[in-house]
Order: structure tokens, then sequence, then C-alpha cells
């Protein structure tokens, strides 16, 4: 199986409360609540660090689940997330570009 | 927010100073310069239609356009000034007037509140919701110690690590207007009318969630919807909000101390 990247969407808005995350969508202004699980993925997601890495070092120590499953999990999660707008998802590693600024981050 | 409004028309200015009583004054008594907003009104009569068409709120190289069936609104706020092309209604410039507090307060991490709100032992408390969740209801329940500040739309401005509460002259369908006084921000309570009189926590996603709906907010502009969900976080981490059930009796009073 290739390689997944994530990077969150620089127009969102984001807060973490109690380890789970608001985050209001950049494109239509939807407030959607993440789990500890999703809002440990989407801290993690900063467009050069794969899935499984993300998974491996930080959702499986932090919640002692076994990889394969809390993979998948997080895939399905991912994608959902993508579908709305406030994460990409990549088979290559994203470089993201302030919108405000035009520069790289 | 301190508002200058001109207007060639006396009979106008008369109508103002009644609609806006107690919170309005002539401006020869204010500097110029003590505005924050300062607004020419151009009547005409006949250009204007329904009020009730949808606002229009858009913003080019920082000017901001307001528009509805009964008014057109200019305002650029490095200036501070801006003009009202509308009919001698009171409400369209009471509209505008609104959506001008909400655009100046999104910068300043304050906000304008579907909310009644009153002062208590020198603390102000909030209680927001839709329409029919209870505000004019638990409004009128006041007792005599209590200071309304409005039935209907709440001002609430940052203030160091708080926030203050102001009186505010939009009314609702008790058609009172607040008292135009302060005080900090002590609860913001979500009205819901039930069998008994509760007050219950709301875990934080779901009390931004609450507070976010009850935000009055009129422009698309996304730079600015971003504040207003920050601010409305920050608000949350900062004073203590909580769903407020309530009997329409006056003992729900009890509990608001």
């Amino acid at each position: 199986m290739s390689k997944l990247y994530l990077a969150r969407d620089a127009r969102s808005a984001v807060r973490v409360l109690d380890g789970e995350a608001m985050v209001m969508s950049g494109r239509d202004s939807t407030l959607f609540s993440l789990n500890k699980t999703a809002t440990l993925i989407w801290q993690a997601a900063d467009g050069q660090t794969s899935l499984d890495e993300i998974v491996e070092r930080r959702v499986c120590q932090e919640f002692e689940v076994e990889f394969g499953s809390a993979l998948q999990d997080a895939e399905n999660m991912a994608r959902e997330l993508a579908g709305h707008g406030i994460l990409q998802i990549s088979e290559e590693p994203i470089s993201q570009t302030n919108p405000l600024t035009g520069e790289s981050q | 927010m301190p508002v200058r409004v001109n207007t060639s028309s006396p009979e106008f200015a008369r109508v103002l100073s009644e609609r806006y009583s107690g919170f309005a004054a002539p401006a020869a008594r204010y500097a110029r310069s003590g505005a924050e907003v300062e607004f020419y009104i151009e009547l005409s009569e006949g250009r204007f239609s329904a009020p009730d068409a949808p606002v229009r709120v858009t913003q080019s190289a920082g000017h901001w356009r307001m528009t509805r069936g009964d008014f057109r609104a200019e305002w650029d706020p490095r200036m501070r000034r801006g003009t009202i092309r509308q009919s001698a209604n009171p409400y369209s410039i009471d509209a505008v007037l609104r959506i001008v507090h909400t655009l100046a307060l999104a910068r300043q991490g304050g906000m304008l509140l579907h909310a009644a709100s009153a002062i208590r032992n020198g603390k102000a408390f909030v209680f927001a919701g839709v329409s029919g969740a209870g505000k004019t209801t638990i409004s009128r329940l006041a007792p005599s110690d209590v200071t309304l500040l409005t039935d209907e739309i709440s001002y609430v401005r940052k203030s160091g690590d708080g926030y203050i509460a102001f009186g505010t002259p939009f009314t609702g369908e008790l058609a009172k207007l607040g008292e135009n006084v302060s005080a900090p921000l002590a609860a913001v309570y979500f009205l819901e009318q039930g069998p008994a009189n509760r007050i219950e926590s709301v875990p934080a996603g779901d009390a931004i969630r609450s507070l976010l709906a009850n935000v009055l907010f009129f422009a698309e502009e996304p730079e600015l919807v971003r504040q207003v969900f920050q601010s409305a976080c920050e608000l949350v981490e900062r004073i203590a909000v909580a769903r407020l059930t309530f009997m329409p009796d006056s003992r729900v009073w009890e509990m608001i101390q």
C-alpha cells in the first residue's frame, strides 16, 4: 500500500479544548468536533510525515491500539475530513502555502 | 462604542433621539474626534422597499458596503466614517448600526449575541437563545434589584482577561430599551424552558457551537469569520458557560447571583 500524507487546510481555524479540536472550515464555516484520536492526527498532519508514521508513533503509543486497524480507521477519518475540505491528502509529501502571504510553510 | 449620526432633517434627528433615548445625546456635547463611527444619513423617500429583504455585507479594499431593501450604506473603518441612504425609518439605521457593531467587535474579540443580559450584584449575566427560548420571559421575571441590559441583543466586549457586557438600545418583544450601563461578565447561560429550574455544565465543544449559533454576524469575510470563531472559543475558555433550564416563574432568579 502506498503511503499517505496529510496536511491541515490552512484556511480553516482550529482550537483545541480538553484535547479535542474544534475546526471551522475556511470553505463554508461548518464546524467540526474531532475526538482525541482525530485531534492527534490533525495536529501531526504537517504534510511531510506519512500517515503510517503518525499512527505508529503517535496514535499507537498514546492509545495502545493495534497498528493495522488503527491505520485503517485513521485513513477512513482522513478521507472523510478531506471530503469536507479541512484536510488535504496526497500520496506525495505536501508543501503548504500560506493563503495570506503566499509563502511556503 | 460612541457613534455620531449626522442628518439634515431635524424631524429625523428627533425620531432618533426618542428611539435611542438613554443612549443618545446632542452631538454638540461631544467632540467629533470621540466618535468611533460617524454616519451621514441621506434621506430619500420612495426609493427603498422591503426591510425583510436579505442583508448583504461585502468588503472591498477595506471599505464595507451594507445593503438591504430599505437601505444602502457604506462604511470606511480607517476613516471611521460612512453614509446611509434610507427613508426616514429608524429601523433602517438600527440595522446598519447592528451590522457595524458586529464588524467592529469582531476585530476586538467581542460580539453581539442573540441574548438577553442583566446586571445583578455588580456582575453581568447573559441569557442566550433563539427566538422562543425565553429571553423575553426571563427579562420579564427579573426582580427589582436586577438591571436589564437588553432583552434581545447583548453587547460583549473583551477587556483584559475578561469581558464586559454593555446595555444596548436593541430591543425584542419587551420593546424596552436596556440601561446604558455595563459590568464584568460573570456567566453565559443557554436558555431552555422546562419543568424545573436547573443549571447544568456544557462540554466546551457544545458551548462553542451554541455560542456561535447565537452570534450575530452578517459578513462572509473569511478572516473575520475566523476571528469570530476564535473569539467564541476564547470566551468559553474564560467565562462560566452553562445551560439554564427554567420554569416561567421568578424563582429562576434565585440561581442567578
